[in-house]
């Protein structure tokens, strides 16, 4: 099987897969990064959403080749720094239930504020219809990222 | 609280944790749900399971309160299926209303020993002491005494009986808006649902399953499959075809290059053309009586306005976040099962019977549920996962795809509702009908002999609250080849849907208003008059909308709670159905966490939503038609309506809080509908 190298949360990895792998199950079984779910596995749940250069993504539907070189974020290398504003306003704004779509959603936030730190209700609704939760924290993720945009 | 200190020790035998050394006790655990060390370490087990709903919170602030600990230093433990934990099913509603008693007493009775132990110690009385924050206080002279160093002492006193339990009053845990338990893991990525267990030596595993209802494997060629890298093996299992590979993605190309051919048995012609049509035979019956007041069908005699209509709601599937997965074990006889179960005991009995074992050589770890909505309280996927393991001869994680969760679900019934009603010259409501047409989870999964009274179709077709002069229930339970299983709520999402709007379509006949209407036939002590009047206030009933804009009211009572929703709506000119908003008024009586409560509200809202809005489960040739979210779709980030939650304050026995909100949203959604469109909607989901 080839070999790619990636850039994860910062670091180099080597993984032996096939190609056309995407990079979700390579996070997830290779990796061992277990915080991007797989969820509808056609790109529609957001669910597996990572950063990809900045940008978010559904790592179900990017295969490992095409990320070769490029940097990837998932909700670990985030949460590396426990100030995040994302991740502290989660917290404090009591967002998740069951908690399986909750990475997903705060990488397509990060995605969201890293290009429009001022979004308005309808930009927010854009980028956040793009990640599906079924226990409807949909007004908690609205009201938390509202308050990092507030607090800035 | 940091989310390392609630680590959840679901892989260590409970058993090993309360092992002594010597003669000396290390861990005082007065009961299964308790286990204080020698530190002062205050571990709460939970027997439920954690899928959204937030029992690792509510459940520990029970037993908390009762213990009188510092809620910041306790240690939550998930419990593995066990009978000893009594009742674990996690589903109707009954996680902490069932959990009550029996946490409460082992709070208190944990304390009561404490005291005691504390007491002898000292040579007072217990009444001279109180607990405090995780001491024992002398209330002579205020001297204290950590629970950690009363482990030794407590652990050798009897067990009390009949100890006292608090005075609500005093609650300073129960009633407050504190941080859930399980949050920091889930938001920093750190949490283990099932779908992320790895176990040592493990393999991956998918399943070729069977494209109609009962479909067995005639034969299967898997020179493909076998010629892929990383496929370790395929075997013919019980539920299809069973691919072992490296990883997730390789057995799920394994089973995408299979090549199985069926015997597709007797379901290959069902349809839902075929299903309804059975359905609709027996609205020309009365179907069988359950309930009857006065006299429902004199009011054309009487020349009464009378209204009759149907209304149905189809098969919806429960698509939790995570799809369906299960790891299993088996070796020498003996299975260990991570499993993300709303039903650990029930998985365990089945895995027992199933493969003819030792019931203590079975255990089923509870992992935490990327939501569950009562399609995991079947044990059919733990099953599935220890065969797969056994025929193996190795660990197996087994990872159902979302085509193989869709398809391979069992569904909300389908169901018709005929109605039938009147009101008087006064333009009050005189006569009300109900005949349920479904199909029985009970009779179709157990062959349950049931009484029309205990048909458990009726859930919420009874009215609790409302006094009707001429009333009658009646109930059809068709038989149909397609298998069907509790969902959040089941029954309680289709009875007071078709009640509910009905009512309002009475209300409206005899002109009246149609919360007044409602009000009028409510006792004024009745809980579900005080919610509906709660709704009605916040939500500004009555006030004037501008056109394409519309109000619905409903009330609900179910699951020992009370709900009235008023939903707001604006149609627009493509005829596009978008809920603005929705006010909700619930009463659960005594409140454990009022902020877990409004979660609950947005979440059985939206779950709500999605079975209203947007899309419904067909059948064709003895199969689902919908496969993913791209044909079975969910409710989106900018469908979802601002949600204003009012709790009610009362000292009511606690009550359900899970599916509450799920019963009154549709029909307040489909009477809102009509404000504002003048069309009464009577199928689920609404389309205009």
């Amino acid at each position: 099987m080839p070999k790619y190298s990636i850039f994860v949360n910062g670091k180099t990895k080597t993984v032996e897969v096939e190609n056309g792998t995407p990079l979700l199950w390579v996070l997830r079984d290779n990796l061992n990064l277990i915080g991007t779910k797989f969820g509808c596995g056609i790109g529609i749940c957001g669910s597996c959403t990572v950063l990809i250069d900045g940008k978010a993504e559904k790592s179900c539907s990017v295969s490992i080749e095409s990320v070769e070189g490029k940097s990837i974020t998932t909700i670990e290398g985030l949460a590396e720094n426990r100030n995040n504003p994302l991740l502290k306003a989660w917290i404090e704004v009591e967002v998740s239930q069951c908690g399986y779509c909750q990475p997903g959603q705060i990488l397509a936030a990060a995605a969201l504020l890293n290009e429009n730190p001022n979004p308005s209700d309808k930009e927010i609704e854009e980028a956040m219809n793009e990640v599906l939760c079924r226990c409807g924290t949909y007004n908690r993720i609205k009201k938390a990222i509202k308050k990092v945009v507030a607090e800035k | 609280m940091s989310g390392s200190a609630l680590c959840l020790a679901s892989f260590v035998p409970l058993n090993s944790l309360v092992a002594s050394e010597g003669d000396k006790p290390k861990i005082f655990s007065p009961s299964v749900f308790i286990k204080i060390d020698t530190d002062g370490i205050v571990t709460i087990v939970v027997h439920r399971s954690e899928m959204g709903q937030g029992v690792r919170t509510a459940l520990p602030m029970i037993v908390a309160e009762e213990l009188e600990v510092d809620w910041r230093k306790i240690k939550i433990e998930q419990a593995e299926g066990d009978p000893k934990y009594g009742d674990q099913i996690t589903g109707g509603s009954t996680s902490v209303r069932k959990s009550w008693d029996p946490l409460r007493i082992a709070g208190a009775t944990a304390r009561e020993m404490l005291i005691a132990a504390a007491a002898a110690r000292w040579n007072v009385k217990p009444s001279d002491c109180k607990a405090e924050n995780g001491y024992v206080v002398n209330k002579l002279n205020n001297k204290k005494v950590g629970y950690g160093d009363l482990v030794e002492e407590a652990s050798k006193l009897p067990v009390p009986q009949n100890v006292k339990l608090k005075d609500p009053k005093d609650y300073k845990i129960i009633g407050k808006k504190l941080h859930r338990t399980d949050s920091p893991d889930k938001i920093y990525g750190k949490a283990k649902f099932g779908i992320d267990i790895v176990l040592p030596g493990m393999v991956y595993a998918a399943v070729g399953r069977s494209p109609a209802f009962g479909a067995t494997v005639k034969n299967y060629d898997d020179s493909v499959t076998k010629s892929l890298k990383g496929i370790l093996d395929v075997k013919k299992v019980s539920t299809g075809v069973a691919v072992f590979a490296e990883s997730t993605w390789q057995a799920f190309k394994g089973v995408e290059n299979l090549s199985v051919e069926w015997n597709l048995g007797p379901s290959a012609n069902v349809n839902s053309d075929t299903i309804n049509n059975k359905l609709k035979e027996y609205l020309k019956t009365d179907g069988d009586l359950v309930e009857i007041k006065g006299n429902p069908d004199d009011a054309e005699e009487k020349n009464y306005r009378t209204l009759e209509a149907i209304y149905e709601a189809p098969f919806q599937a429960h698509a939790p976040m995570e799809p369906m997965n299960c790891t299993a074990k088996f070796e020498n006889n003996k299975v260990e099962v991570w499993a993300p179960t709303q039903s650990p005991q029930e998985a365990r009995e089945a895995v027992i019977k199933t493969f003819g074992l030792n019931e203590e050589d079975v255990v089923v770890y509870v992992t935490l549920m990327g939501g569950g909505f009562g399609r995991r309280t079947n044990p059919d996927f733990v099953v599935e996962a220890v065969e797969l393991s056994k025929a193996v001869g190795k660990p197996v994680k087994v990872t159902w795809t979302r085509e193989d969760d869709i398809k391979h679900d069992r569904y909300r019934p389908v169901s018709m509702h005929k109605l039938k009603g009147s009101v008087d010259k006064n333009n009050k409501l005189y006569s009300f009908s109900h005949h349920v047409i479904a199909p029985s989870i009970a009779v179709q999964n157990w062959g349950a002999k049931l009484t029309p009274k205990q048909y458990d179709t009726l859930g919420g077709a009874i009215e609790k609250d409302y006094i009707i002069p001429n009333y009658k229930i009646t109930a059809s339970i068709v038989d149909i080849p397609v298998p069907i299983w509790y969902w959040r709520s089941v029954y309680h999402s289709q009875n007071p849907f078709a009640a509910e709007c009905f009512i309002d379509e009475l209300a409206h006949a005899a002109g009246r208003d149609p919360y007044e209407f409602r009000m009028e036939l409510l006792p004024d002590d009745s809980r579900m008059k005080a919610v509906l009047k709660t709704a009605a206030e916040k939500a500004g009933w009555g006030k004037k909308l501008p056109p394409g804009k519309g109000m619905g009211i409903a009330a609900f009572a179910g699951y020992d709670s009370f709900s009235a929703q008023v939903a707001e709506v604006t149609v627009t000119e493509s005829k596009e159905i978008i809920v603005d908003k929705i006010t909700c008024a619930v009463d659960c009586g005594i409140v454990i966490n009022p902020d877990i409560v409004e979660q609950q509200m947005d979440s059985g809202i939206a779950f709500a939503l999605t079975a209203a809005l947007k899309g419904e489960i067909t059948i064709r040739d003895g199969s689902v038609v919908e496969s993913n979210f791209d044909d079975f779709p969910m409710l989106q980030f900018s469908e979802m309506p601002v949600v204003e939650t009012h709790i009610m304050q009362n000292t009511y026995r606690v009550g359900g809080l899970g599916e509450v909100a799920v019963g009154p949203c549709a029909p307040a959604v489909g009477n809102a509908i009509f404000a504002a469109t003048g069309k009464r909607l009577r199928k689920l989901p609404f389309r205009l």
